[in-house]
């Protein structure tokens, strides 16, 4: 086991993006995702890399998109409203099959918001954005341990794929500290990518392009990404906890998952036999793991930082085989582990149980 | 016979879609000229705008990205700092670089960004059917100044030279046209010069090229060329703002 | 063979080069090419000094210039 030390969530994703063999990196200050690129600025140049600060997140995206179409691994992040500038550039990068790795530490919106964390991104996130049929993996770390193995990931994703992959994590992750083992750096050498503008003169010429001024090629086009898309669906996976006897499934991803347990076990402990699943890929979403819990638990409670946005993924995966409630805080409000139980008590009691509620517990 | 003019193999052999007498196709004839006798096509890496050269991928023989509208500079800066040894430059019109992409445009310059701008000012969107540009004359009509562009409603002519002239980024500003022989000459002086800056190291670079665009302007191209060397030379001056060899 | 030659399939018949000769040796020709332009055709041989302002104002590459080469000049390839 590497030795762990202690990082903060941002700083341990931008040293996780150099492991991975990332060395050009474009970002623009915006809290609270401001120490990944002032890390970058650190570290990139002691690798070789290269680190912008552009005149906007607008630029940025657009400067991963020329490193990214010159063959390097390329990344840039930001938070929401930095985001919501960069989804043209996102589409472009699908539309000419740009591996390159985006990273959103969520904040509290609509407009400008403010800065404590929030999950009302998600929409934007896993349906896109942008415009046009595109899908972008989508990564929500829950850690910080998370934030380092999952961006890592993206970028083999991203190759893999030649796919722009996002990175969805919120103020409390991009700001908290926490022990980490930090993987070695990838030795191997970097997938070939022989489409990529080095420089070339006549038919080997390369073009990376997503102009396609015909229908019939553009539809051609759209297919040909609509198959890797559904390639890509072996990506999604959840974490499952407590859900063997589980009667209550409670689905919650990143920093929230955690508050979620701990109001789960504080649950248990009053006999409400409550379960977690915890997607860690929210696009493709793990329907596969929502659907088999619909068949054994009577009621979903979805929990998150926004007012219901994955919600209604869980309501497609569950189909009406079980009602599925919600709970969220929005704005940068952040829920206690009480306020989940208060919630998840509720739900019980709505299933007609008599809770035996043991003298004294949960006062 | 001996051959005194043939083509270049700067570009490629496809026909282009400009319309007939737009001076879009000779500036693409001098860059690939220049490319070439530079002797650099083959580490070249150019970046399309979007506008009437939205397809200049397909003209230009070296390896192409096409960017948004507007980012080409900050493509091509992406592709400049991961490829050292690449020869980068950009091929925009005035609506984008001076209007959408004015903020990339301004600040790869500061930044001194070692590449090369080749900017098309025609004096309006001509894609997609000859709009207002920041470039557009006073007085001059387009489907969005019907009336002729009144500076109250649409505000005054943007002089990209003049203002990338008071940044310390650039080593190469120049504004030339293509009105006639001896200007297209001084044009393919100045897109040499710019790429030599950009060889030297010296800095940012780039050519303003007076364009005509005989279809929006509703002139055929020989009564173009003439507005371009009364009307625009005298709402944009021809000459060299920035030149590191002259230190200035 | 004539001092210059047009590509009369790349000419979009725009007529800068008619315009553009010193010697008003260059004309469009009767007949469309496959654009349906009237391509640009060189009337005045003897007029054509190579000078190659027609080629130099061609937007779409269509012109070739030649000179003749002089009795004790072999210089091949091109200028």
């Amino acid at each position: 086991m590497a030795e762990r030390i202690l990082l903060k969530g941002n700083e341990a994703l931008g040293e996780a993006a150099i492991l991975a063999g990332c060395r050009f990196f474009a970002g623009y200050p915006i809290t609270p995702q401001n120490e990944i690129p002032a890390y970058m600025a650190r570290r990139m140049p002691r690798v070789g890399g290269v680190f912008i600060q552009a005149e906007s997140e607008l630029a940025a995206i657009n400067m991963v998109y020329g490193a990214a179409g010159a063959g390097a691994r390329a990344m840039t992040s930001s938070s929401s409203p930095g985001i919501s500038l960069k989804q043209e550039g996102i589409s472009y990068l699908a539309g000419a099959e740009l591996p390159s790795v985006v990273v959103n530490i969520v904040r509290g919106g609509p407009g400008l918001g403010g800065i404590q964390p929030a999950q009302s991104d998600y929409f934007q996130a896993t349906r896109g954005g942008g415009h046009g049929d595109y899908r972008t993996p989508v990564f929500a770390p829950n850690s910080v341990q998370e934030m380092v193995d999952l961006t890592m990931e993206a970028f083999e994703v991203a190759d893999a794929y030649r796919n722009p992959v996002l990175v969805l994590g919120d103020g409390i992750l991009g700001q908290m500290m926490e022990p980490v083992a930090l993987p070695p750096a990838r030795e191997a050498p970097l997938p070939p990518k022989p489409w990529a503008t080095t420089g070339a003169k006549g038919p080997g010429r390369r073009i990376i392009n997503s102009l396609y001024l015909d229908p019939v090629v553009l539809e051609q086009r759209n297919l040909w990404l609509a198959e890797k898309y559904a390639r890509m669906r072996g990506l999604a996976r959840a974490e499952t906890v407590g859900m063997e006897d589980a009667e209550i499934c409670l689905v919650a991803y990143g920093a929230t998952s955690r508050i979620v347990k701990g109001a789960m076990q504080m649950a248990r402990r009053e006999g409400i036999r409550a379960g977690l699943i915890r997607p860690v890929t929210l696009w493709p979403y793990p329907t596969v793991s929502i659907r088999e819990a619909a068949g054994r638990v009577e009621a979903f409670l979805v929990v998150e930082l926004s007012l219901g946005q994955m919600v209604e993924d869980v309501r497609l995966a569950v189909d009406g085989k079980a009602p599925v409630h919600f709970y969220g805080r929005t704005g940068g409000m952040v829920p206690s582990p009480r306020e989940v139980l208060e919630k998840l008590r509720e739900v019980a009691a709505g299933m007609g149980k008599r809770r035996v509620v043991a003298a004294g517990a949960g006062a | 016979m001996r051959q005194i003019f043939a083509g270049t193999d700067g570009l490629t052999q496809s026909t282009t879609i400009y319309c007939p007498g737009c001076t879009h196709g000779i500036t693409h004839r001098l860059v690939g000229e220049v490319l070439e006798e530079l002797g650099v096509t083959g580490r070249t890496v150019g970046v399309a705008s979007v506008g009437c050269s939205v397809l200049a991928y397909e003209y230009f023989n070296c390896d192409m990205q096409e960017a948004a509208h507007g980012r080409a500079p900050a493509v091509a800066t992406g592709i400049r700092r991961v490829l050292p040894e690449a020869v980068v430059f950009t091929y925009q019109g005035d609506g984008d670089l001076a209007s959408i992409g004015m903020g990339e445009t301004i600040h790869a310059a500061a930044r001194g960004e070692r590449i090369t701008v080749i900017f098309i000012n025609n004096a309006n969107y001509g894609m997609t059917g000859g709009q207002l540009a920041p470039t557009t004359l006073l007085g001059q009509v387009t489907t969005t100044t019907p009336g002729g562009r009144s500076a109250a409603t649409a505000g005054y002519p943007i002089r990209v030279c003049e203002l990338l002239a008071t940044l310390d980024g650039p080593a190469y500003v120049a504004r030339t046209s293509t009105h006639n022989v001896a200007e297209l000459h001084r044009t393919k002086k100045a897109i040499r010069a710019a790429f030599q800056a950009q060889l030297e190291g010296a800095g940012f670079s780039m050519v303003e090229i007076l364009s005509t665009c005989p279809t929006n302007w509703g002139m055929d191209p020989v009564r173009a060329m003439e507005f371009v060397a009364k009307e625009m030379t005298a709402t944009y001056p021809l000459g060299e703002f920035v030149n590191w060899r002259r230190g200035n | 063979m004539p001092r210059v030659v047009f590509d009369p399939e790349r000419c979009k018949g725009c007529g800068l080069c008619l315009a553009f000769c010193p010697t008003r040796a260059v004309g469009m020709d009767e007949g469309l090419n496959r654009m349906g332009y009237h391509p640009a055709v060189l009337l005045d041989e003897a007029a054509c000094t190579s000078c190659a302002a027609c080629a130099w104002v061609c937007p779409d590459l269509a012109v070739e210039v030649y000179v003749p080469v002089k009795a004790g000049e072999r210089r091949a390839g091109v200028g």
